[in-house]
């Protein structure tokens, strides 16, 4: 527990190419004091955990392989500890991706990503309306700003999801208590995506018992 | 459906935004932090930061530059000028650039592409593409580098479509003939690279007014870029946005 006053903390897992300046400001914007982490005991242990990723799916599983983060990072999505994971993370906790066909995701949710087809620009770039589906608490409408060539077709069962359309509905977000998967940067989504941001905090911190 | 992007330009040297800027309420313009912010809190999609320091000791600037920017803004920032190897991308995005755009160095050495993509994906990796119109009269247009001091004789189109292939997530398209005129945007220009390449355009060079960006959007462009028009305060974010939506754009508001 920290001490009254001080901000609280968020880990971030430092998946290795991703640039994570942006995902620091943001959660400073949102009030919370972040730092980096590779180590799996506190990837398993922390109260509140952020999953970034840019770059290939590939790339990022053989990271989490070697650093041996990828089980006790399945394992927390899975038992339900606070958890927000952004752009490639939400790919990441799927089984596979068309990215990298032959590497294992943390297959944490039934699925595949798949490319973007028809007639729009790859990657996606820019900002696109987002409607949350039945059973969203944290997500809301609004623009979120995107950066994506994969996506998730369907939402996977058990989660509640928000959608958005790029030649056919995608998913751009989905939830299930308090852990939080964007396809979009809420970092980079203005005041709209900062106000996301504070409520996954204050959701995190509840069910983290308030141990800050 | 993916909105269109409005686009502020900064160009910064040194460390100051080198283009007149005439805010109101902004104590000291030449700040490109509280620039940024200011165009963030007017509605604008994303940044684009442009270092036009011709010095190492500018460059220093450019990532401190980044930095403060980064701090307080919640939208995309595109940051180009100078990068020559995939570790000066690093620097840009370690300091809070979500993308950075190459030019020169990639037409010296299109690999750079390549390396930054893979490096840090290709949603980073962004063509800086400035090309004009041959001089010859002959058809197309040509690639030129070195801040349109030297032209390539490279087909435009055909650069397009080799920087997407070694993994460019997009395009800055600026019309070396049309920039700073004011007389519009290169149409044609923008047609073509549009239906050359998958990736997303952004149109550049020569915008003096939302009926420019307008006319960019309908030949193809996926994002508007503009500088002087937003800088002098003849026109905010949201004219342009308002132009665009009467125009039948869809916009982020």
């Amino acid at each position: 527990m920290s001490a009254p006053g001080t901000l609280p903390g968020v880990v971030i897992v430092r998946t290795g190419t991703a640039n994570l300046a942006s995902v620091v400001a943001g959660l400073a914007r949102a009030g919370a004091a972040a730092r980096l982490t590779e180590d799996p005991a506190e990837v398993a242990s922390a109260p509140r955990l952020v999953l970034p990723g840019v770059g290939a799916l590939g790339a990022a599983m053989e990271r989490l392989d070697a650093l041996g983060l990828s089980g006790p990072l399945a394992d927390r999505v899975r038992a339900g500890r606070p958890t927000l994971a952004v752009c490639l993370g939400l790919q990441l906790l799927a089984e596979r991706s068309d990215e990298s066909p032959g590497v294992p995701a943390l297959g944490v949710v039934p699925g595949n990503a798949t490319r973007f087809s028809g007639p729009v620009r790859v990657p996606q770039l820019g900002w696109n309306r987002v409607v949350p589906g039945p059973g969203c608490r944290l997500l809301e409408e609004g623009f979120a700003y995107f950066a994506n060539s994969y996506r998730l077709e369907a939402p996977p069962p058990g989660w509640s999801a928000a959608l958005a359309d790029h030649g056919g509905p995608f998913v751009a977000a989905m939830e299930r208590g308090p852990v939080l998967a964007c396809q979009f940067h809420p970092e980079l989504s203005g005041a709209w995506g900062l106000s996301l941001l504070r409520r996954w905090l204050a959701v995190a911190d509840e069910a983290a018992g308030g141990a800050w | 459906m993916v909105t269109v992007r409005v686009i502020p330009c900064l160009d910064v040297r040194d460390g100051r935004v080198v283009k007149g800027v005439k805010f109101q309420g902004l104590r000291d313009a030449g700040d490109p932090a509280g620039l940024a912010w200011n165009y963030e809190a007017q509605g604008a999609d994303e940044l684009v930061l442009l270092d036009v320091s011709a010095t190492p000791e500018g460059r220093g600037h450019a990532v401190r530059t980044v930095a403060a920017v980064r701090a307080g803004l919640g939208i995309p920032m595109t940051v180009g000028g100078g990068v020559r190897v995939a570790a000066d991308a690093g620097a840009l995005l370690e300091a809070g650039a979500d993308k950075v755009s190459v030019n020169t160095a990639a037409v010296e050495r299109p690999a750079l592409i390549s390396e930054i993509a893979e490096r840090f994906g290709s949603q980073c990796a962004v063509l800086a593409l400035d090309a004009a119109r041959r001089a010859d009269g002959g058809p197309g247009w040509e690639v030129v580098v070195l801040s349109g001091t030297s032209r390539t004789g490279m087909d435009a189109i055909g650069w397009a479509r080799e920087a997407a292939g070694r993994g460019a997530g997009e395009i800055l398209l600026t019309s070396w003939d049309r920039d700073g005129t004011g007389t519009g945007y290169d149409l044609d220009l923008v047609a073509a690279i549009s239906r050359a390449v998958r990736v997303p355009v952004i149109a550049s060079g020569g915008a003096s007014g939302p009926g420019h960006l307008l006319a960019a959007v309908r030949a193809g462009a996926d994002a508007v870029l503009a500088a002087s028009i937003f800088h002098y305060g003849r026109y905010a974010i949201a004219d342009v946005k308002d132009t665009l939506e009467a125009g039948g754009v869809r916009v982020r508001r």
